[in-house]
C-alpha cells in the first residue's frame, strides 16, 4: 500500500464479501426449492429469494468495483483519495440502502421490475452515493496523473451511473417498460461494465506481468472500443419479442455476435501479457483469478451468449433455463472473478502481510469454478431440453419441468460446491494465519531464457 | 498493429466511433418508442385498468417466478400469452373469473409440486390485473411464443 487513502477499499471489500456470502446462500436456497418445491412456501417464497439472491449480487459487485476504484486510482494518479471521509460516507449510505432493501423484501415491500426492485428511497440513495463516488474519484484523478486506464475506469463508472437514471424511468406501457429497463441491465453489463472490467484487468495485469504500460494502454483502447461498437446496438438482441420493430432481429443478431470480440481479446490480452511478462510477481493467486476472470468470461458471455442470440435460435430458447445457464456462468467469469481477483490482489497489501494462504485461495478458485461450469453444463441440458419439449412440440411448462427434475438436483450438488468454495474463499482472506498450509509450488521459469 | 494503430489512435477511434454508435442508437430509441405506441400495442386502449393493473403485477414482484413476454423468473409459466392459453383472450369477464378462482385457489399444497403463493386481491385489483394480462397479449410480439404453451 504505497498510498495511506487506499485503506478505504479495505472496508468496500469486506462489505461486498459479506454479501457475496448471503447472494451464494440465496442461491442455494433457491435452488433447494427447484428440488424441494414445498420447503418455506408458505413463509419466505421464491420470488422473495431470488429477489435477495440477484440483488445481493449487483450491490455487492458494485462495493467491489468501488473499493477497486479507490485501490487503483491513488497508485495510478500517484496521490491520495481527495476525501477519504466521503468515500467511508458513500459506503455507509450504500450498506443502509442495501439492509434496508433486504429488510422490506422480507416483509413484503419491493417493487416489482426484475433486478430494480429496490424501493424508491433505496434507488435514490444509490444515486446519492453514485453521485458522491464520482465527484471523489474525478476530483482524484484530475488533481493527479492521468493514465489510460483511469480514463477508460472513470468513463465505465460514469456511464454506468448516468444509466441507472433509467431505474427511475417506468412507463406504464409495458414494451416500452421493458425497452427502457434494458438500457440499465444490458447497457451495464454488456457495455459500462466491460469499461471497468477492462481496466481493472489491465491494472492487474500491468502490476503482476510487468509488461510496458504503453503495450497494455493500447490493448485497452482496442478491447473498450469493440466493446461499445457491439454492445450498444447489441442491446437488440433482447428487443426481438417485446413489441418492437422486427429490424432489431437483425442488428440485434448481428452486433450481438460482435459482442463476442471484446471478450475473446480480454482473454488473449490476459494471457499474451503473462507469456510476455517478464516479472514474478509473489501473488500467484491473483494471477490465477485474473486469468481465470478472462476465460471464464469468454465461455460465459461470449460462447453461452452467442449460443442463443441469433433471433431464429433466440425464438426457441428464449426465457428458458439455457438463459439461466447463460447468465450465470457470465456474470460469475466477467464480473464475481474479476472481483475476486482485484480482491486476492489487493487484501494482502491491504492487511499489510506476505500474500500468504495462496493455496487456500487457489483451491478455492477451482471449487467455485469448478461448481459455475458444472452448474452452466446441467442448465444447459436441462433448457435444451425445455426449449424442444415446450417451444418445439408444446407441451405444458409444467408437465415439462417435472421430467427436468434430476437436472435440478445436479444444480444444487454444484451450488453446494460453489457455496463451500465462497466460504473458503473468505477464510483464506480475512483469517490470518502465519504460513502457507502447503507450499506454493516454484516460480515460472521465464521461457527461452 | 504496432506502428499503425498508436494509441492515441486507437484512444480517438475509441471516442469517436462510440459517440456515432450512441447516436444511431438514440434514433433508433426514438423510432422504436413511436412504433411501441402508435403500432404494436395499440390494439387495446392502456386504460387505467390497465395501469392499475401493471401496479399490482408489480407490488407482489410476480416477475420472479414468471415470465412475462420471456422475460424474469423461469420457475413459473409464461404469462405474456396466458389470456390466449385459457382462451379468454376476447372476454373481460370471463378472464376477470378464470384468474380470480386462480389466485384464490392458491397455494395448491400439493406435495411436490411448486407453489404459488396466496395472494389477499380486491376484486378490483383481480380486474386490473386481468385487464393487464389481456394487454400485454394483444401486443405484436413478431409471432413470439411459438405455440400457445409459451
Ligand atoms: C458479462 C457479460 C454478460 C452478462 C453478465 C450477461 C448476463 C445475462 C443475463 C443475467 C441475462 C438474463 C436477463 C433476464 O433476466 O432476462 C442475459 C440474457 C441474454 N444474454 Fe447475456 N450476458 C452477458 C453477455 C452476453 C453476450 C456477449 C451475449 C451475446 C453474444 C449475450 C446474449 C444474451 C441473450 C441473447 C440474452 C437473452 C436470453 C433470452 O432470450 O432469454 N449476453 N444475459
Ligand atoms: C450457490 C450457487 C447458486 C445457485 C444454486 C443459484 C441458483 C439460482 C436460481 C435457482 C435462480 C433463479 C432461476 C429462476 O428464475 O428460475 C438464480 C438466478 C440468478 N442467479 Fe444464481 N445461483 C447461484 C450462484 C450464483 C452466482 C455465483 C451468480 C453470479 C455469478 C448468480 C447469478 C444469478 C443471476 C444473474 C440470476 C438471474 C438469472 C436470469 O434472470 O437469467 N447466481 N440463481
Ligand atoms: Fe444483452
Amino acid at each position: 500500500m504505497k498510498y495511506e487513502s487506499q485503506k478505504v477499499a479495505y472496508w468496500y471489500i469486506l462489505a461486498a464479501l459479506a454479501l457475496f456470502g448471503i447472494q451464494v446462500l440465496g442461491g442455494l436456497l433457491a435452488g433447494w426449492i427447484y428440488v424441494s418445491p414445498n420447503f418455506l412456501s408458505e413463509l419466505l417464497p421464491f420470488n422473495v429469494i431470488r429477489m435477495i439472491h440477484t440483488n445481493a449480487l449487483i450491490v455487492w459487485l458494485l462495493l467491489g468495483f468501488f473499493g477497486a476504484a479507490y485501490f487503483l486510482v491513488p497508485e495510478e494518479s500517484e496521490r491520495e483519495i481527495w476525501s477519504p471521509k466521503l468515500a467511508y460516507i458513500q459506503l455507509v449510505i450504500l450498506l443502509v440502502g442495501t439492509l434496508g432493501a433486504v429488510g422490506s423484501y422480507l416483509v413484503g415491500i419491493h417493487g416489482g421490475r426484475e433486478f430494480l426492485e429496490q424501493p424508491l428511497w433505496v434507488k435514490f440513495g444509490i444515486l446519492v452515493a453514485a453521485v458522491i463516488f464520482l465527484v471523489n474519484i474525478s476530483m482524484t484523478v484530475l488533481s493527479g496523473k492521468r493514465t489510460a486506464i483511469t480514463n477508460v475506469l472513470l468513463m465505465g463508472l460514469w456511464l454506468l451511473s448516468l444509466l441507472w437514471i433509467f431505474a427511475f424511468i417506468n412507463p406504464e406501457n409495458l414494451s416500452l417498460d421493458k425497452m427502457y429497463w434494458w438500457f440499465v441491465v444490458h447497457l451495464w453489463v454488456e457495455a459500462t461494465w466491460e469499461l471497468v472490467m477492462a481496466a481493472i484487468l489491465a491494472f492487474l495485469l500491468l502490476k503482476l506481468t510487468g509488461v510496458d504500460r504503453e503495450v497494455v494502454e493500447k490493448w485497452l483502447y482496442v478491447i473498450v472500443a469493440t466493446a461499445l461498437f457491439s454492445g450498444i446496438l447489441g442491446t437488440g438482441h433482447h428487443f426481438y419479442w417485446i413489441g418492437l420493430p422486427g429490424y432489431w432481429q437483425w442488428v440485434g443478431s448481428i452486433f450481438s455476435t460482435f459482442e463476442v470480440i471484446p471478450f475473446f481479446l480480454m482473454m488473449s490480452f490476459a494471457f499474451v501479457m503473462v507469456w510476455k511478462g517478464r516479472k514474478n510477481h509473489p501473488n500467484k493467486a491473483a494471477l490465477l483469478w485474473s486469468l481465470g476472470s478472462s476465460t471464464v468470461a469468454f465461455f460465459g458471455a461470449g460462447v453461452w451468449g452467442f449460443l442463443h442470440t441469433l433471433h431464429g435460435v433466440n425464438f426457441y430458447s428464449h426465457g428458458t433455463q439455457i438463459t439461466a445457464a447463460h447468465g450465470h456462468l457470465a456474470f460469475y467469469g466477467a464480473y464475481v472473478a474479476l472481483n475476486l481477483a482485484v480482491f486476492t490482489y489487493a487484501m494482502p497489501m491491504l492487511r499489510e502481510r506476505a500474500p500468504y494462504n495462496q493455496v487456500l485461495n487457489m483451491a478455492s478458485f477451482w471449487l467455485m469454478t469448478g461448481g459455475m461450469a458444472f452448474m452452466t453444463f446441467v442448465l444447459t441440458f436441462a433448457g435444451t431440453i425445455q426449449t424442444h419439449m415446450q417451444r418445439v412440440v408444446g407441451e405444458y411448462y409444467m408437465d415439462v419441468q417435472e421430467s427436468l427434475s434430476v437436472f435440478y438436483l445436479m444444480r444444487f450438488g454444484a451450488g453446494a460446491a460453489v457455496v463451500i468454495g465462497a466460504l473458503l474463499f473468505i477464510y483464506s482472506t480475512l483469517v490470518a494465519r502465519r504460513s502457507e498450509i502447503i507450499a506454493p509450488g516454484s516460480a515460472n521459469p521465464v521461457p527461452g531464457e | 498493429m504496432a506502428e499503425i494503430l498508436t494509441k492515441s489512435r486507437a484512444r480517438n477511434i475509441f471516442y469517436g466511433g462510440s459517440i456515432f454508435f450512441v447516436l444511431v442508437f438514440a434514433g433508433m430509441t426514438v423510432q422504436s418508442h413511436r412504433y411501441v405506441v402508435q403500432t404494436s400495442t395499440a390494439g387495446m386502449p392502456l386504460s387505467e385498468e390497465v395501469v392499475r393493473g401493471k401496479h399490482v403485477w408489480e407490488r407482489n414482484s410476480c416477475i420472479n417466478c414468471h415470465s412475462l413476454h420471456g422475460e424474469g423468473a423461469y420457475f413459473a409459466p409464461e404469462l405474456g400469452n396466458v389470456t390466449t392459453r385459457w382462451g379468454v383472450q376476447d372476454s373481460p369477464e370471463d378472464a376477470f373469473f378464470m384468474l380470480k378462482g386462480w389466485i384464490e385457489s392458491q397455494p395448491s399444497g400439493i406435495e411436490g409440486r411448486r407453489q404459488m403463493p396466496r395472494y389477499e386481491m380486491s376484486d378490483e385489483d383481480i380486474r386490473a390485473l386481468s385487464e393487464f394480462l389481456r394487454w400485454a397479449d394483444q401486443t405484436d410480439t413478431q409471432g413470439w411464443p411459438p405455440n400457445d404453451a409459451g
